[in-house]
């Protein structure tokens, strides 16, 4: 595509040809440059587009290449000779200088000021969430006296979305995570023919644990991640600023029924999704354990304490309020544009999970001491 | 009290310094709102026009300097009455920022639930009547995703001046809005102002909107990181000495043409 003539002393014609357009092996800058270093060096370039029939970017950036190599070594080079429309966008691109420090560096800082930045971001992390804590309580103690600030409607549609929508994964879920816990219970207890306890296992399994967390994993990846996701879209799109300005606090009107809304559907989930647990050991322990319906009916009925049941409801209470509250922060603190709504989505997920996790051990250790 | 709280005065800036964290975005603004009047924040791309709207409407804290509204400092009033003040708020958003969850009328209504007594059914014929102010009668049942991009602008003004407000802020009215539209919501401004009797102020770079309807304007510089010039812009076109401020008012009149670097950066 390009070939060189050095018609007299000090001057070299690159000669441009072809359709540039339609690809191929375009031509390495190595080539001019080493036509550039030859002796005697050139002191002038010109081009000749005669046979050049047509151009794109590629031949624009190769020019852009000649140019600066010639600008650097004394050369001056003959724009004239390039057709118009490559004249003119050259002139654009070398319209304004770089400006000075504009090019970013990736100088990583040394251990010691990552460090540092790092446990800064945790303090402010931290006291943004402190803050939110005593915000969203403060909230709760106007709801108590009746005067926190909500739409009814708004909390029953939050209620509905959170509630009975999320039965069929619920019940999926549960159901499934019954299935395995008889499954691999069954294959141990079977060993010493102690089958019928599969029904302990997996009811006090269910009640007193897997049925809290399994909602909240379901919940936190289902609500709180939608929580997240709406309240970072009402930041990017200003509404939450339009309820500010009108003095309608986003923590009574946003927070607040979410917060409500989970506390209260979380038990109830957390209770279908415990029978729907149940129902899962009751299928594998009936059809391939070969248990007696009422045996297993009766034998789960006599291991479930009451208790059980009381410390997985708590636990899913308390869920609940974590993932609507670390969702809804998680939305208030994202920034405007569409990746940050992704991030604080994702965010409110892992905190959720993890908060559950730490949680449900810190619940189970406290029943541990208290004997329960 | 300096010459600027003058018995006109509605918004005073005194000395106000914006400042994202270390970052200091526009220093030392001091200029007075006369009631009744439609105020211009003009500037180029990024000089600050929105930040100082969120101080205006207490969305932001200044770093130094104060606001004062009839002459009281903002950040000094207590809690409640800071909220008063705001209550004469209403703000148009750039995006409208109608709540997505809630029909036009309830956008309207939320606030007059909020703060007034009156019954649902006047709430709902208030919330219709500030609708066909905007000529968007019958869409009361609509929802924010269900109207086309003007439409949810003209919802917005709606839904701002739900509490018949002392002061509306308009940002960037015109952004995305064709220009027969765009010309059509200056009238619509000028119109509000006299029949309302508000204090307007208009965040805007339009030029045919800032010479249509503006009072008095201040003109932010992102170089300077300051103000430059205020006044009415029909007098600092004819007056002004500043070239940044002349190439702005001129549509870059007496600048160098293609220069793509010069795009967004205030006006140099």
């Amino acid at each position: 595509m390009i070939e060189f003539r050095r018609p007299e002393g000090g001057r070299l014609v690159i000669s441009l040809q072809g359709n540039w357009r339609e690809g191929g092996n375009y031509p390495p800058f190595a080539a001019v440059q080493n036509q550039l270093e030859q002796s005697p060096a050139p002191l002038h370039v010109a081009f000749d587009c005669s046979g050049l029939t047509g151009w794109n970017s590629v031949l624009i950036t190769f020019l852009i290449d000649i140019i600066d190599y010639a600008q650097r070594h004394g050369i001056e080079v003959e724009r004239e000779s390039l057709p118009p429309g490559i004249a003119g966008l050259l002139k654009l691109a070398y319209a304004v200088p770089e400006r000075a420090g504009a090019r970013q560096e990736e100088a990583r800082p040394p251990l010691v000021e990552r460090l540092g930045q790092a446990v800064y971001g945790l303090w402010i992390s931290t006291a943004e969430a402190l803050s939110f804590i005593g915000e969203a309580t403060m909230a709760c103690g106007r709801l108590l006296r009746g005067r926190a600030r909500f739409r009814c409607r708004e909390l029953l549609l939050i209620i509905q979305e959170c509630g009975i929508r999320a039965l069929p994964i619920v019940s999926l879920i549960s159901v499934l995570v019954g299935l395995i816990l008889a499954f691999v219970g069954s294959i141990q207890l079977s060993m010493f023919g102690a089958q019928i306890y599969i029904a302990n296992l997996v009811g006090i399994g269910i009640f007193r644990q897997m049925g809290a967390i399994m909602t909240g994993v379901i919940m936190a990846g289902r609500t709180g991640a939608a929580f997240a996701a709406q309240l970072g879209t009402m930041q990017t799109t200003e509404e939450i600023d339009a309820l500010k300005t009108l003095g309608i606090p986003p923590m009574d009107y946003l927070v607040l029924p979410r917060m409500i809304a989970l506390f209260l559907m979380m038990p109830l989930l957390c209770l279908y999704a415990d029978f729907m647990g149940v129902l899962g050991g009751f299928i594998v322990g009936v059809t391939m354990l070969d248990l007696n319906f009422l045996e297993y009916y009766h034998q789960t009925i006599g291991a479930i304490r009451l208790n059980d049941l009381w410390v997985g409801l708590f636990m899913s209470a308390v869920f609940g309020v974590l993932i609507a509250a670390i969702g809804c922060l998680r939305g208030l603190q994202c920034e405007r544009s569409a990746a940050a709504v992704g991030n604080a989505t994702t965010s409110a997920v892992v905190t959720a999970i993890v908060a559950i996790v730490i949680a449900t051990a810190t619940i189970t250790v406290l029943c541990n001491i208290l004997g329960i | 009290m300096t010459d600027y709280f003058d018995s006109k005065a509605h918004i005073v800036v005194e000395e106000l310094t914006m400042a994202y964290g270390d970052f200091v975005l526009q220093r030392d603004l001091t200029f007075t709102i006369r009631r009744g009047e439609i105020f211009i924040i003009m500037g180029g791309s990024g000089c600050g026009k929105s930040t100082l709207l969120k101080h205006l409407i207490g969305l932001k804290k200044p770093a130094r300097g104060g606001i004062y509204f009839h002459g009281r400092n903002y950040w000094q009033m207590e809690e409640n009455d800071r909220e008063k003040v705001t209550r004469t708020f209403g703000v148009l958003y750039q995006g409208g920022a109608l709540w997505s969850s809630l029909t036009l009328a309830e956008n309207i209504a939320l606030p007059l639930e909020e703060y007034t007594e009156l019954s649902a059914r006047q709430i709902r014929k208030i919330a219709a009547l500030k609708l066909a102010l905007v000529g968007l009668k019958g869409f009361e049942d609509y929802y924010p995703a269900q109207i086309s991009g003007g439409m949810v602008k003209r919802a917005g003004l709606a839904r701002a001046m739900a509490l018949d407000p002392e002061i509306l802020f308009f940002d960037e009215p015109s952004a995305g809005l064709d220009p027969i539209s765009s010309r059509l919501l200056d009238d619509l401004i000028l119109q509000l102002r006299d029949s309302l009797d508000a204090t307007i102020v208009v965040v805007t770079h339009e030029l045919a909107s800032i010479f249509a309807i503006a009072d008095n304007s201040v003109f932010l510089d992102a170089a300077a990181g300051t103000m430059i010039a205020a006044g009415n812009p029909k007098t600092l076109l004819a007056e002004a000495k500043d070239p940044v401020v002349r190439n702005f008012l001129t549509r870059g009149g007496s600048m160098p043409v293609s220069n793509p670097g010069a795009i967004g950066e205030g006006c140099r």
